[in-house]
């Protein structure tokens, strides 16, 4: 079976006043349909690049990126990007955010779409709200929805929950696997945060600082629920830490 | 700050300079300068006469096709120039060397070109509610945050729905304040305006007064009239900035 996603020795070369800056170097993996892969690696190794070249929103300078076979040139419905910062737009309702990308649809149908997935994320309730009436856990929700309500094959997730609290954290991945249950996405996550990684990927690829380079791709091997506390767990996180140098 | 102070400070503040005011007239016996109440009987005089309505709506007039005139196509440039680095590049240099000329320095070519009527203080207005329009909504655009451009296209949404649902709406606050901005000058510029040669509006009523026997309770009722006028006006913008759809960027 083709891949779902295949990066293959890809390289990404900024010029800079000082000469030409090595971002990724070499990097080479796939990701099968309904996999969830994390890439972790140090801040600032070059992963926001390797996830903006994947949902293309920057080229490459050498090697090819794929989705399912065709190669990517540019962003497309087909993956949606969820980042840190978050792209809620806060001049619409939270319902108009997530009917936003139903355009052609007839409104009535927008509107149960955008109902449904505001439930299914916890939403319920708060559909008539503005961005900023609302908390930060709740703005990733909307997000969260906001993407799923295309029905994007491919969810990409670039340090997704780093700027909220850790309680609102964990309970974001809670739920992000409960959603991943019923709907089955493809995810590539880009994190720092190891634990999150254990948590919720199938694999994960490790990569060296910049400019980036696989270091190693491990398999996680419990079944979900997975708990963060238990032995094996916290041995594969000091393993995986150990890689980074910590 | 609660509801009844936000009324109770102002007026009382209004009242002790009222106060001041007369009592000032009284203590100098002044026969230039009116008492207060001399300026109420004044605007009641006017208002009696029926032409006290004729100079506010003249000058609301003036201002209203002057300023939405300019609005119409200030913002539409500003947004044109906010997303084309090249028009920006263009226009900004032009941009900025006729915004500093005040709008009084127009006054002489406006009359060779409109003569005395209605256009030249209209074109006036205009002159000076467009520039602060084009900077305002100009800035909107360049501040809007890359992501939810980047998100828009992540939906396939681009061309004119992008500015229609994304570009416009992100610079909807900047475009408010410019509008406000250049409200408050146009007001202050009709009545400039209208003091030359004009036989309508609230500034050729402070000129006329003045001229036609030294009626400076009818120059001060003038005055008065324009600050409420103005007052009405700049809350009336403001309404606009509590818009839910807009309020995300002021701050809370």
């Amino acid at each position: 079976m083709a891949a779902k996603i295949a990066v293959r020795n890809l390289w990404k070369i900024y010029p800079t006043p000082d000469g030409p800056l090595s971002v990724l170097e070499g990097i080479d993996f796939t990701v099968a349909e309904g996999e969830f892969v994390a890439v972790v690696g140090p801040s600032g190794c070059g992963k926001t690049t390797l996830l903006n070249i994947v949902a293309g929103f920057e080229p490459g300078d050498r090697g090819a990126v794929a989705v399912d076979a065709v190669p990517v040139s540019g962003p497309s419905r087909k993956g949606i990007v969820i980042s840190q910062q978050g792209s809620v737009f806060p001049w619409l309702t939270v319902r108009r955010n997530l009917m936003f990308g139903l355009d052609g649809l007839p409104r009535q149908e927008k509107r149960r779409l955008a109902d449904h997935y505001a439930e299914l994320v916890g939403l319920k309730g708060f559909e008539e709200a503005f961005p900023y009436q609302t908390s930060g856990g709740m703005l990733k929700r909307v997000e969260v929805a906001r993407a799923l309500v295309v029905k994007p094959e491919i969810l990409y997730m670039d340090e997704p929950f780093a700027a909220l609290d850790a309680l609102t954290r964990v309970r974001m991945r809670l739920e992000l696997l409960r959603i991943l249950a019923q709907e089955k996405h493809t995810v590539l996550l880009v994190t720092h945060d190891v634990e999150e990684a254990i948590h919720l990927a199938d694999r994960i690829l490790i990569l060296s600082s910049r400019p980036a380079s696989i270091r190693s791709i491990l398999k996680v091997p419990f079944a979900q629920p997975r708990k963060l506390t238990s032995p094996e767990f916290i041995e594969l996180k000091e393993q995986i830490l150990r890689e980074l140098g910590v | 700050m609660r509801g009844k102070t936000k009324i109770l400070a102002p007026a009382v503040l209004v009242s002790v300079l009222v106060v001041l005011w007369w009592a000032a007239v009284a203590v100098s016996e002044t026969i230039i300068v009116p008492t207060p109440w001399r300026v109420v009987l004044g605007i009641v005089e006017l208002a009696r006469q029926g032409t006290l309505l004729d100079h506010i709506a003249a000058s609301l007039f003036r201002v209203g096709s002057g300023y939405l005139l300019a609005a119409a196509l200030a913002i539409p440039l500003g947004i044109f120039m906010g997303w084309f680095h090249g028009l920006f590049a263009a226009l900004n240099p032009l941009t900025q060397i006729l915004r500093p000329i005040s709008p009084i320095a127009w006054i002489p070519l406006a009359i060779i070109w409109f003569g005395v009527g209605n256009m030249a203080p209209i074109f006036l207005i205009f002159l000076s509610s467009f520039f602060p329009i084009v900077l305002e909504t100009t800035a909107g655009v360049h501040t809007i945050e890359r992501q939810y451009i980047r998100a828009a296209q992540n939906f396939g949404v681009g061309g004119a729905a992008l500015f229609r649902q994304v570009v416009v709406p992100a610079a909807l606050p900047h475009i408010i304040v410019g509008m406000r901005i250049s409200l408050g000058v146009a007001w202050l510029v009709v009545v400039a305006a209208e003091m030359i040669a004009l036989k309508s509006g609230l500034g050729y009523l402070i000129i006329d007064s003045r001229n036609a026997g030294n009626r400076y309770d009818l120059v001060v009722a003038g005055m008065a009239i324009i600050g409420v006028i103005g007052l009405v006006l700049d809350n009336a913008m403001r309404r606009l900035e509590r818009l839910k759809e807009v309020r995300w960027k002021y701050g809370r």
